[in-house]
């Protein structure tokens, strides 16, 4: 898994990531998460387009990430997850809790 | 009268064939225990263990191979058992209720038509008794060994270590220690193992025994597959290389292989060894797409554990979501209605909102909106409308919610506390857990509108997606029950992943030593077992195949024999002393429906067992009937009452060799049994009483309880010795554990 960080404004990050959110990439990915959290950004959205393939322990990193920003105050959201993510969304109802916007405006926008 | 001579003749013959009974059983025992007692001077050879078994199941490949003429032998005769199952249950409902004595009369009835439906159930699960193949195993795949520790001794645990990192596929061992222990830390590091204890996340929280430790380590390891061992269980070299190529099959979520016990003699009157469990057992269940996950020696696909763990976490939240906005929405009403009499405009304007936004967001949540957006608006929303109000008398808030907390923190229980302690510096505010408690609360006494307003907002900003109370959202063992295994394994089924049961000794391990121990684990196994049963009924959870429904309910049902037991035992009693008759007449239209029932149906069990000992088992269902109705009642106590459960993790040590006081109710019975025989076949003889077939139909009765209950005794005296396990175990190529 690669990332890259993109910064906006109003404590708004964008981590873009490319490759897979799995098993072997989750913990690094909720260090990522965890640290763009205390450098003080609020609402994190990850872009998912370019991840091509999502397990479920990705999914939990998911989720222990979305409980740290939401015990700051701030969000953690989907955007561009593709088919494979999404269907994984739904087989275990994560789909329920987070929503996957289409966009980055989407998300950032929170409806 | 003529007619009395023969069954005074009858009666004598009986009573001295009973009291012979009894008294060389007694001699037995008495003999058995004096040269035990002696043998610790006097070094009497060792009696054999079950060699011949262990060697064919352990050297011979796979085991408990099912050819097709013995299966269909063991079919026609469920068939036939069935029939006549019928045929009996038949002729007791329509014509031999004995109306005159109608309350047992039903009772006794009730009892039976329990045995029938048990019957059934088991036919039908054997029905598909097969064996399976193993497949090869692709190289390559990744591999945690867990080794869950609660207290055990660390000496014991190094023996499972050393053989757990011998296992030759590569893995990486893990040492999962609840009791967190530096001694055992330094061992396994040295050894090559790491040790893993609870994170800082579980301070305060319920730690929910063996499922939260395999959960926190779950969480701090990344192999694909995960081999869970009990503490005591050493593993063979091979059982990774036997059972992870069933993993090549995508959906196969577990693979279960036997537990066996190195510590158990032939003849161990506490039937230890699992031989039917891990045999046919699991072998029909695996066949109808349900073989159980038994907690130790099973390898689990961590994605497939990982889904559950998801989608339980969406489940908790969603609950917890409704309860929260439920209060919410009560403390609002509440508010407004206590406004009536000092209306503030500006605090009645906040109260209308806030009800406007609880009523979108409950609206929203039954739409299927994500959760993510609903809290995050009302967070905002509840901001806006209060956050200027309550900030001015925040101090008076603040005390009224203390008062609050307080209440709350008192009135909390857990579903399975005792031995694992829950800190009592609980930082969590409000109890949402129960809304009747949330109501009584908010009933006790008068909230002030704005400190009812603060009590809303700090409950709609608590929910920040995060499970209440729990140290980490994702818990993918089952939680909810003492046997989280058995619970576990049903949800993966519901969520159509499958299982295997891999009949071949791959790990062994200790059993029980004495009847103290052994009861508190078979009731741990029942409470558990019926918890499963009301919080995921496996006849309405959806997903669940027919067969699998069967499979479960099955070993549920069994679970409630200790009634059934009782009712048994009571009859040939009320009937000897008191002539209470539940039926109508004992004649040859009741036998020749009886008998054969009787007869066809230990058949059917010795076929199905096929040479493996299964009279020790029998015994010990019977004879621990009081063990089962604890666990009903104290089950349903915890469930329905809050109630925590005796909770008691099974020692692997021995802690009291002679425990008179478990089987008081038993002894008991088997002295009124007795009594009752001599009673009846004393009355017979002396021709004081009439009624000989019925006479001896209750003592025949009497004597089959009395054999099945006399194992509690043998029990008693029973004092183990672990020395023949030492041989067993050096010729599995296996160490010797200094603790045993």
């Amino acid at each position: 898994m690669d990332s890259k960080i993109e910064r906006g404004t109003d404590g708004l990050a964008i981590l873009h990531l490319t490759g897979r959110l799995d098993l072997a990439s989750a913990s690094n990915f909720k260090g990522q998460v965890t640290k763009l959290l205390e450098d003080g950004v609020s609402v994190v959205i990850l872009y998912l387009a370019e991840v091509s393939f999502v397990d479920s322990s990705g999914l939990g990193a998911i989720v222990g990430g979305l409980k740290a920003a939401r015990q700051r105050g701030g969000d953690l959201r989907l955007a561009g997850a593709q088919e494979q993510m999404l269907s994984l969304l739904e087989l275990t109802t994560l789909i329920s809790v987070l929503r996957p916007y289409a966009t980055i405006e989407e998300a950032a926008a929170g409806h | 009268m003529p007619t009395e001579a023969p069954w005074q003749l009858v009666g004598t013959v009986g009573l001295g064939l009973f009291v012979l009974m009894v008294v060389g059983f007694s001699a037995s025992l008495w003999h058995r225990h004096h040269t035990l007692t002696l043998g610790h001077m006097e070094a009497i050879p060792t009696p054999p263990v079950h060699r011949g078994l262990l060697t064919r199941l352990v050297t011979s490949g796979p085991p408990g191979e099912w050819p097709l003429p013995r299966l269909w032998l063991l079919r026609i005769f469920i068939l036939i058992n069935v029939a006549f199952a019928f045929n009996y249950i038949g002729y007791r409902y329509l014509f031999s209720i004995n109306w005159a004595h109608w309350p047992f009369a039903l009772i006794l009835l009730a009892a039976e038509t329990y045995s029938l439906l048990g019957t059934v159930l088991f036919s039908i699960e054997s029905w598909l008794l097969r064996r399976r193949d193993t497949s090869p195993v692709e190289p390559g795949l990744t591999v945690d060994v867990f080794i869950t520790r609660y207290n055990e001794p660390v000496e014991l645990l190094q023996e499972t270590i050393r053989a757990a990192v011998n296992i030759s596929y590569p893995h990486t061992t893990y040492v999962l220690d609840d009791g967190d222990s530096l001694q055992l830390k330094e061992y396994a590091e040295q050894g090559g193992a790491i040790h893993v204890t609870r994170t800082a996340d579980w301070q305060g929280h319920e730690r929910y025994a063996k499922a939260g430790n395999v959960n926190n380590a779950l969480m701090h390891s990344s192999g694909e597959f995960i081999l869970i061992l009990d503490a005591d269980q050493m593993a063979l070299p091979q059982i990774l290389d036997r059972t992870l190529g069933y993993f090549r099959d995508p959906n196969v979520a577990f693979v279960q292989t036997p537990q066996w016990f190195y510590n158990v003699r032939e003849g161990d009157p506490l039937g230890s060894q699992a031989n039917l469990f891990y045999g046919p057992i699991q072998q029909s269940k695996d066949n109808w797409g349900a073989a159980f996950f038994c907690g130790s020696n099973g390898i689990l696909r961590r994605e497939a554990l990982l889904q559950l763990g998801v989608r339980q976490y969406v489940k908790d939240l969603r609950n917890r979501m409704v309860r929260a906005f439920a209060a919410s929405k009560q403390l609002v009403d509440a508010a407004l209605a206590a406004l009536g009499k000092q209306p503030d405009p500006k605090l009645a304007g906040a109260l209308a909102e806030l009800r406007i936004a609880l009523n979108q967001a409950r609206a929203r949540l039954r739409s299927g909106d994500s959760l993510q957006e609903i809290t995050w608006e009302i967070q905002r929303e509840v901001e806006r409308i209060s956050g200027p109000l309550v900030d001015q008398d925040l101090a008076g808030i603040e005390a009224e919610l203390r008062e609050l907390s307080a209440l709350s923190e008192t009135s909390y229980e857990t579903s399975s506390e005792t031995s694992y302690e829950t800190s009592s510096e609980s930082p969590t505010p409000i109890n949402l857990r129960d809304q009747a408690l949330v109501r009584r609360q908010l009933a006790s006494r008068e909230w002030t509108p704005l400190g009812s307003l603060g009590m809303i907002r700090q409950l709609l900003l608590s929910l920040d997606l995060d499970v209440w109370n729990q140290a980490q959202p994702i818990m993918p063992m089952a939680t909810n029950s003492v046997t989280e295994d058995l619970a576990t394994a049903m949800r993966l089924h519901a969520l159509g992943w499958k299982s295997v049961f891999h009949r071949e000794i791959l790990a062994v391990g200790l059993a029980p030593e004495d009847l103290g121990t052994l009861m508190a684990q078979r009731l741990r196994w029942a409470q558990g077992t019926i918890q499963v049963l009301f919080l995921q009924n496996p006849l309405t959870l959806r997903g669940l195949g027919l067969g699998q429904r069967v499979a479960y309910l099955s070993t549920i049902w069994s679970y409630f024999y200790g009634f059934a037991a009782v009712v048994y035992l009571a009859a040939p009693m009320l009937y000897l002393f008191l002539g209470v008759t539940p039926i109508t007449d004992y004649s040859g239209a009741f036998f020749s429906r009886f008998a054969p029932y009787f007869v066809v149906n230990q058949v059917v069990f010795a076929l199905y067992a096929w040479g493996l000992p299964r009279y020790r088992a029998q015994q010990i269902n019977m004879a621990l009937f009081p063990i089962w109705i604890d666990a009903v009642v104290s089950a349903v106590k915890n469930i329905y009452f809050h109630q925590p459960l005796s909770f008691v993790v099974t020692p692997k040590t021995r802690v009291k060799s002679a425990s008179f006081r478990f089987v008081t109710v038993q002894v008991v019975l088997i002295f009124l049994l007795i009594v009752a025989v001599i009673y009846g076949l004393l009355g017979l003889a002396l021709g004081l009483r009439p009624d000989g077939v019925a006479v001896l139909a209750n003592v025949f009765w009497a004597t089959y309880g009395l054999l099945l209950l006399s194992v509690v005794v043998r029990a008693l005296l029973f004092v183990n010795s672990a020395d023949t396990s030492v041989e067993e175990l050096n010729r599995l190529g296996l160490p010797t554990p200094q603790g045993v």
